[in-house]
């Protein structure tokens, strides 16, 4: 019995801290249908946490991608908001959409592409550059316009416009109509990128190649890994997303404000540790990113409907949260390190 | 003197090269733009005072939070190997303490603004010890440990505010905040000389630094020293607090309210921001207060020197950007090494030059 314990492995750190999130999102979900019941208890609650949180998706994979790989990037908010407001503007100008698109993905693809050439190849530290393109891109935004900004372009009002309903999920109302789930084009894409992004990680070799990096530098390099061509790729992939969760963010409100995406590289980072990834690297999966989306907008949810209504317990709850789950992974990575130390001594 | 100027160029002034280099910089080019750009005058403020007033005033002034912050996150740098983005809600946090103290009572007197900075510190004190209790105990990312603050910081200032602004006037908080009478340098800069002086005392007069420093370069070899490294890291966070209920009660006296939204709002990237300009490794070890100073000074001359040029308080943060990436690039590793190089490949073609002609 004990030498069957010893040779299976049971779970690696990073599935561990993933099912943990996992679990307790279910846990939180269920009870919140249990208690509060109201619209916890349609799906269309589900649809709308994915329609609002669709870029916030997108965001935090190319975060995760980057934390894996043992650096970070706090600008990805701000390139959103940049974005929004640059095709916003083309739009207003007579644009065309699928130029749009490829300027939301260029505006993503430039910061990506300066952010890893400054960081790997200058070697200078990521927070710091990722902190000066967090600036550019917000001054740049309040640059293009101070204020907000209405599309009033009509194919893309079109675009905007298409839903996807799902009837079968749907309910009927007190009236009687059948009210349809509901869900925007944007989730459709974030979900593509959730998925590619899971491919790469899991099947390709450049995603290996970011484990590897972001657990030991060293040994990357002596497996012949070409370090910094992988840590540039890192931010590249990052920057990308960010100009894709840009258009679907303008997809989704259908304005440029300055303050667009505001704080939202802290709610990223915060989604992806919630989901399990470790900022010292190696350690991360997107789908976990994406259960801590999901775990931090029911948080939200479960704030309004349960009646706190002055405006701090928001806030207050999201902290006490990220609190218990921080202290949780700490907890339980050390207790794991410790018996795999027993283990060794035996 | 040749020697010492070779010095310079090949080894720099160790890490103070880059700010000293940045302010230079900057201090020229203002004085090409407008010569009068540094002119200081002496006017009669609303309370009838004779102060000092001007560009480098208002320069030497408005660093003065982001001095005392940089000077305790330099700490937290060093010994932990990583930053606390909490600076700013903690300071909101510490002004709200420090104004409900003050409108506890019916006047505000002396005695109570001591009793009402106090009680700021001890909330800031509190709230840096349960940042370093993560950080040192849980052996959490400081990052990641102060994000729970980050996020819920401004929301207990709030709070603890009830919903509103508060607002109050008193002749004792206004003279914190601006000049006391008689005296025409700003108030907020004597107390930056004064918790300078308190630093370097600190640093005389104990081993914190050298321990600090141990412990930021190797945790665990400072361990096996006798060195009680989660006990210095949570005193680097308590220290951090005591600065940033400092910086939060300047900040409070200054506007004569509390709005727990605007009040010290970004400034936690600023203070990282003059901590790496001031050359110090963001990663750990090595450290040099003064550095931060001036890297926060640095900074503030770039921003007055932008509004100077008429550029709008919210695009002032693109061009910020500009400069912060020019500077780390000239002291990134790499194009040192690279000018290094070329420097010694530059020498050596002198000296072949001179042999060739001497033969």
């Amino acid at each position: 019995m004990r030498k069957n314990l010893i040779k299976r492995e049971p779970f690696s750190d990073t599935q561990l801290l993933m099912t943990i999130t996992i679990g307790i999102f279910v846990i939180m979900y269920l009870s919140a249908m249990g208690f509060l019941g109201g619209g916890f208890l349609h799906f269309q609650q589900i649809c709308d946490m994915l329609n609002d949180n669709a870029s916030l998706i997108i965001v935090s994979c190319g975060l995760t991608i980057v934390m894996i790989g043992g650096g970070i990037d706090i600008s990805v908010g701000a390139v959103t908001s940049l974005v929004v407001m640059s095709c916003v503007l083309y739009l207003n100008n007579d644009g065309n959409i699928i130029v749009s698109i490829l300027l939301a993905l260029g505006i993503g693809l430039a910061f990506g592409l300066v952010h890893g050439f400054l960081i790997s190849y200058l070697e200078i530290q990521p927070f710091i550059v990722t902190l000066a393109g967090m600036f550019f891109a917000r001054g740049m935004t309040t640059i293009l316009s101070n204020n907000p900004q209405k599309v009033s372009h009509e194919s893309f009002a079109k675009l905007r416009s298409i839903k996807i309903e799902i009837p079968w999920l749907g309910y009927t109302a007190n009236n009687g109509n059948l009210i349809t789930a509901k869900m925007e084009l944007g989730v459709v894409i974030a979900f593509v990128c959730l998925i590619a992004i899971f491919i790469l990680l899991k099947y390709v070799r450049l995603g290996r190649c970011f484990y590897a990096m972001g657990g030991n530098q060293q040994s990357a390099l002596m497996l012949g890994i070409n370090v910094k061509r992988t840590r540039f790729l890192t931010y590249v992939i990052s920057g990308l997303l960010s100009g894709i969760s840009g258009f679907v963010f303008m997809m989704h409100t259908g304005a440029g404000n300055s303050t667009n995406a505001l704080g939202m590289e802290m709610n990223a980072i915060a989604a992806s540790i919630i989901g399990g990834t470790l900022l010292t690297g190696g350690v991360g999966n997107v789908a976990g990113t994406f259960f801590g989306v999901m775990t931090l907008t029911t948080i939200k949810k479960i704030v309004v409907s349960s009646g706190l209504n002055d405006p701090w317990w928001q806030d207050i709850t999201n902290g006490g949260m990220l609190c218990f789950f921080i202290l949780l992974q700490s907890i339980v990575l050390s207790r794991r390190n410790r018996n795999k130390k027993a283990k060794v001594k035996v | 003197m040749k020697k010492s100027f070779k010095n310079i160029f090949s080894n720099g002034l160790g890490q103070l090269t880059i700010p000293i280099i940045a302010i230079i910089i900057l201090v020229v080019f203002n004085l090409f733009r407008d010569p009068s750009f540094f002119s200081i005058e002496i006017t009669q403020n609303n309370e009838g005072n004779n102060v000092f007033s001007g560009n480098l005033i208002s320069i030497i002034n408005g660093a003065s939070e982001l001095a005392i912050l940089a000077m305790g996150m330099t700490l937290v740098t060093a010994a932990c190997g990583g930053q606390d983005i909490s600076v700013g809600a903690a300071a909101a946090i510490a002004g709200s303490a420090f104004v409900k103290v003050l409108k506890a009572g019916e006047t505000i007197s002396g005695g109570r603004v001591i009793l009402a900075f106090l009680f700021a510190c001890i909330v800031a004190m509190c709230f840096g010890a349960f940042n370093g209790t993560l950080v040192a105990v849980f052996k959490i990312q400081p990052m990641i440990a102060t994000l729970i603050l980050y996020t819920c910081g401004r929301s207990i200032a709030y709070w603890i505010n009830g919903g509103a602004t508060p607002t109050f006037s008193s002749s004792i908080v206004t003279a914190i905040g601006g000049f006391i009478p008689g005296v025409p340098i700003p108030t907020p800069v004597l107390i930056v000389l004064a918790v300078a002086v308190i630093f370097k005392l600190v640093f005389h007069f104990t081993s914190l630094e050298l321990l600090t420093q141990s412990v930021g370069i190797n945790g665990s070899a400072a361990r096996l020293n006798g060195i009680n490294s989660t006990l210095i890291k949570l005193l680097s966070f308590i220290i951090l607090g005591l600065c940033v209920a400092t910086a939060g009660c300047i900040g409070v006296s200054r506007l004569g309210l509390i709005n727990h939204e605007t009040l010290l709002v970004d400034i936690e990237m600023d203070t990282i921001l003059a901590v790496a300009i001031g050359g110090n490794n963001l990663g750990g070890g090595k450290f040099k207060v003064g550095g931060s100073i001036i890297g926060a000074y640095v900074i503030q001359t770039l921003t007055i020197t932008l509004y100077a040029m008429k550029v709008s308080s919210t695009d002032v943060k693109a061009y910020k950007a500009i400069v912060i990436i020019l500077l780390v690039v000239i002291g990134s590793p790499v194009v040192k090494a690279r000018f290094g190089k070329f420097m010694t490949k530059l020498r050596a073609k002198k000296t072949n030059a001179c042999v060739k002609g001497a033969e």
